[in-house]
């Protein structure tokens, strides 16, 4: 249809939004209306997500302009760039713009984005304080990062955080990116993700500082110096960009009297509460949501153009997916990637390549993924989430991706390590292929992974293609080959074995709890209640100092430093060295039982005072007052060190050989704090008569004229059990030693929950003699091992509880603070 | 256009108060109520009783979507409330309304009167 007089449409903003809306126009009634644009910038349109690329130098201008100035021309559009609209009179439908410019309009498109976020910190407002939204943005960082060995530190690790971050490194600057939360990008990806994430991103020069809340940006004459952190940290840099979120531009839209929510609010049709002004993009609030993708918006400007060309598209919402734009790094998220309510998890992961896969599915149907390091399907699940497919009949193969599925449909899950092709290098180290390892595999009948070890070298040297040369076996040699001979699995969230992880935590250098779960393809995405608390364990114990204790997957005891009773209230006992005390301590016992109304006292078979029945709330300040008449924890609820027992010995007893008192005081003053696969229980008896009942602990001593017995693997609980006799010492210092090297080999090599009597009959006592009795410099190794990781145990949880850490474990949520108007 | 009455809510926390994988407790109309807060950020709520024998959950390891009682061991779904495993159909903790609205938690008022 074409009038002599044709409708004037004029469009605010020449983003993204308002140029793909009118293209929609154009291309389904190309000559309906007279098209006017106003641009706030001075270029013309152009990809704005492409920045981050032209940022890290991997693009130029010129290549990311979605409409050059012929398109304008060639459109008959008449484009005002530099001219920001002011006002808008929808009575008299005229826009006032800038430079006294005013234009009635028939229809108005409101297409003003949206704001960076720019955080109220002190120093916002220094020269070198950036967000990162526009070209000119991009030109303040390419030219900080001139700078030679400049620093920069990005607020915000979501994805444009990311992405500057990325840039600026690859521009040369030092990057560190600063978050809130301990989960980079925590809106698309899940934890395990956000490790791998972690990891690349350190491998691409950029350090990531997580959980970390900005207090002020410091600065001198006028320009950032530093970022100091809420916890005393100060990070220098050179410029701090500010990624922390995007916020709907609605000023124009609010000073002209239409309806605001977060954004310009709109129906199905794109329209305002103005019936000639509709808005679309990022200013657009529908349904309660805004959009920063560009999917959505480009499904926003379909129906927009079929609202002002009279068809019926409507805008029902999106399903947003999302994938990072840094280079070698493929991250891919969409839906409800977390799971939930009646969803079940397909998890997949590639420790040799880096892939982390999650499919979440609801109902057969997928209702979310997370892929990292591999998201070329990210597309395909994508799409089969949208149309809601059933996907009960590919559940086998989906999580392999489209190829596998649709090309060896039908196969089991191993397809695609069958369908590797036989010159498909397996093991990297080694240079093995996939067709040296089968064929050995039958020439000689190999049944285990070690014999396919010896054999062909796969999977012997590092270790990471280890998971692959199992499926090869299992493949080849038929599936029970592994599942009776292999060690058993530490919980079903994995095939490895205790001693497996353990080794490979050493051997890899795995740090935390999701670089284990990675590493070794663990199949569920944060473990469960049995792995968590041993990988914990076994972190801790690989690298004392280095690893931040997980207080989340630590049993409730081990997190309140106390032991839960049935009625959900705890027992404490505070540390009486060898079980010795005095009326001092036994006084405050006495008062702390009567101020706090403790129910119940009783004496232990550790020789240590129990008081029973005290509540949650009330530890720190128990804690507090026992601290105060010097005791400290006694670790009775931990897989610790818990009591060393002794009798009076020499000080007092008419048969005492030696001062088992003194003695076991060492002991405990020495060894307590250290944490172990399981309780750790010692005694000390002065002579063989053994009234300390030595002969029945994990470790035990007894004296006798000529030196010390060192006895070991005893226990009187749930099995009954002699210790046996490990090696006889001389004197008083080398038996500490000793039983300090004893319980380090423990530490190392103990399987979680494992005591040391199940441990000794495991590897075997002569094991044991041969490394710790008769090899003076492997013990003093152990010793000072031991000493090592000492140094970062022995701090009284109790003092610092009471003191304030972890508060929030011991209090409940407080009074409701207000009730949400609804 | 039909009006939804909805239920009022009442702001308990902000969703950081709680530890990723952790839970904390608030009293409730019928006894202590478990917040919980997974790796995933997803929030949910239960009645602070095992079905089992009546173990505090709020004090267990949250691990997916599901908490592992600190007494005996057993493992409860969040989202149902339901004893999973080999105890599956054994007993339920019930299920408190919640929401996480602006990064704040909400509990449905009825639980906490």
């Amino acid at each position: 249809m074409q009038n002599e007089a044709r409708e004037k449409l004029i469009v605010i903003g020449n983003g993204m939004a308002g140029c793909r809306a009118v293209e929609e126009v154009l291309k389904r009634d190309p000559d309906r209306y007279e098209i006017v644009i106003f641009g706030a910038e001075p270029h013309v349109n152009y990809n704005r997500i492409m920045l981050s690329p032209v940022l890290a130098g991997e693009k130029r201008f010129a290549e990311i302009i979605l409409n050059d100035q012929a398109w304008y021309t060639d459109n008959n559009i008449t484009l005002h760039t530099s001219c920001a609209v002011t006002a808008i009179d929808t009575a008299t439908r005229t826009v006032f713009a800038e430079g006294g410019v005013a234009e009635r309009y028939d229809r108005l498109i409101l297409a003003t984005g949206s704001d960076a976020v720019r955080l109220p910190l002190p120093g916002a407002d220094l020269q070198g304080v950036i967000t990162f939204r526009d070209l000119s943005d991009v030109e303040a960082m390419v030219k900080a990062s001139a700078i030679d060995g400049g620093r920069a530190v990005v607020i915000g690790g979501g994805l444009l955080g990311l992405e500057a971050a990325y840039g600026l490194a690859r521009r040369g600057m030092k990057a560190t990116v600063v978050h809130l939360l301990d989960i980079l990008m925590e809106r698309q990806v899940d934890a395990s993700a956000s490790h791998l994430l972690t990891e690349a991103l350190k491998e691409r020069g950029v350090e990531t500082v997580l959980g970390a809340q900005s207090e002020e940006i410091v600065g001198r004459d006028g320009h950032v110096t530093a970022l100091q952190l809420k916890d005393g940290r100060t990070l220098p840099c050179d410029i701090v960009v500010m990624a922390v979120g995007i916020r709907p531009n609605v000023r124009l839209a609010k000073v002209s009297g239409l309806a605001i929510a977060r954004g310009i609010v709109v129906d199905d049709t794109m329209r305002t509460s103005d019936p000639a002004v509709f808005a679309v993009g990022e200013c657009a609030e529908h349904r309660g949501q805004c959009y920063g993708l560009v999917a959505p918006i480009w499904e926003m400007c379909r129906a927009l153009a079929g609202t002002l060309t009279g068809g019926d598209e409507t805008y029902a919402g999106s399903v947003v997916s999302t994938r990072l734009k840094v280079s070698g790094v493929d991250v891919f998220s969409a839906g409800r990637f977390a799971g939930g309510d009646g969803c079940e998890d397909i998890v997949y992961r590639d420790a040799g390549r880096g892939v982390y896969k999650r499919i979440v599915l609801e109902n057969g149907r997928i209702a979310g993924t997370v892929l990292f390091g591999d998201a070329v399907d990210g597309s395909w699940y994508f799409d089969l989430m949208r149309a809601g497919a059933d996907v009960s009949d590919i559940r086998e193969t989906l999580v392999f991706g489209q190829a596998a599925t649709e090309g060896l449909r039908g196969l089991d899950p191993s397809a695609a390590v069958a369908a590797m092709a036989d010159d498909a290098e397996v093991c990297g180290c080694n240079g093995i292929c996939k067709g040296a390892i089968t064929t050995a595999i039958t020439a000689k009948k190999l049944t285990s992974l070690d014999s396919v070890r010896a054999v062909t070298k796969a999977s012997a040297s590092c270790g990471t293609c280890t998971p692959l040369v199992e499926k090869l076996l299992r493949l080849t040699a038929g599936d029970s080959v592994l599942e009776h001979k292999g060690p058993k699995p530490l919980c079903p969230c994995t095939h490895c074995g205790h001693g497996l992880v353990r080794k490979r935590i050493v051997e890899q250098g795995l740090q935390s709890i999701p670089a284990v779960m990675q590493a070794m393809e663990w199949t569920t995405p944060d473990g469960c209640a049995s792995c968590r608390p041993a990988l914990n364990y076994y972190l801790l114990c690989a690298w004392p100092g280095l690893y931040r204790d997980d207080a989340q997957s630590r049993f409730v005891n081990e997190r309140v430093h106390a032991n839960i009773q049935k009625d959900g209230t705890y027992s404490v006992v505070p540390r009486m060295w060898g079980g010795m005390t005095s009326s001092k301590e036994l006084r405050a016992i006495a008062d702390v039982v009567d101020r706090f109304n403790i129910p119940a006292v009783k004496v232990t078979g550790g020789q240590r005072i129990d008081l029973l029945g005290v509540h949650k709330e009330q530890l720190p300040a128990v804690w507090a007052e026992l601290n105060a008449a010097g005791m400290v924890s006694g670790h009775a609820y931990g897989k610790a060190l818990r009591t060393v027992k002794t009798c009076v010995g020499s000080e007092w007893c008419r048969f005492g050989t030696q001062d088992s008192t003194g003695l076991g005081v060492k002991l405990e003053r020495l060894l307590w704090g250290s944490w172990t696969p399981a309780k750790v229980k010692l005694a000390v008896s002065g002579c063989p008569r053994n009234c300390a009942e030595a002969t029945c602990k994990d470790i035990g001593v007894v004296c006798v004229d000529s030196g010390y017995e060192i006895h070991i693997g005893g226990a009187a609980g749930l099995h009954i059990k002699g210790t046996e006799l490990l090696t006889k010492v001389r004197g008083e210092r080398d038996t500490i030693e000793m039983i300090a090297a004893i319980l380090q080999l423990y530490r190392e090599e103990g399987f979680y929950l494992e005591r040391v009597y199940k441990w000794m009959d495991r590897v075997g006592i002569a094991s044991i003699a041969a490394r710790v009795a008769d090899d003076a410099a492997g013990r003093n190794a152990l010793f000072e091992r031991f000493m090592e990781a000492q140094r970062f145990s022995q701090d009284d949880p109790w003092a610092a509880r009471a003191a304030g850490h972890d508060a929030s474990e011991f209090q409940g949520l407080g009074a409701p603070l207000r009730v949400a108007a609804e | 256009m039909s009006t939804i009455l909805e239920r009022p809510w009442v702001d308990v926390c902000a969703l950081t108060d709680i530890p990723q994988r952790g839970a904390r407790r608030i009293a409730g109309a019928s006894g202590p109520i478990a917040v919980f807060r997974t790796g995933d950020d997803e929030v949910f709520a239960l009645v602070d009783r095992c079905p089992h024998k009546q173990g505090p959950l709020s004090m267990g390891i949250v691990h997916g979507t599901s908490v592992t009682c600190p007494l005996h061991g057993r493992n409860v779904d969040l989202a149902s409330g339901q004893l999973m495993g080999a105890d599956a159909g054994q007993g339920c903790a019930p299920r408190i309304e919640v929401r996480v609205v602006g990064g704040r938690i909400e509990l449905a008022a009825e639980a906490l009167r």
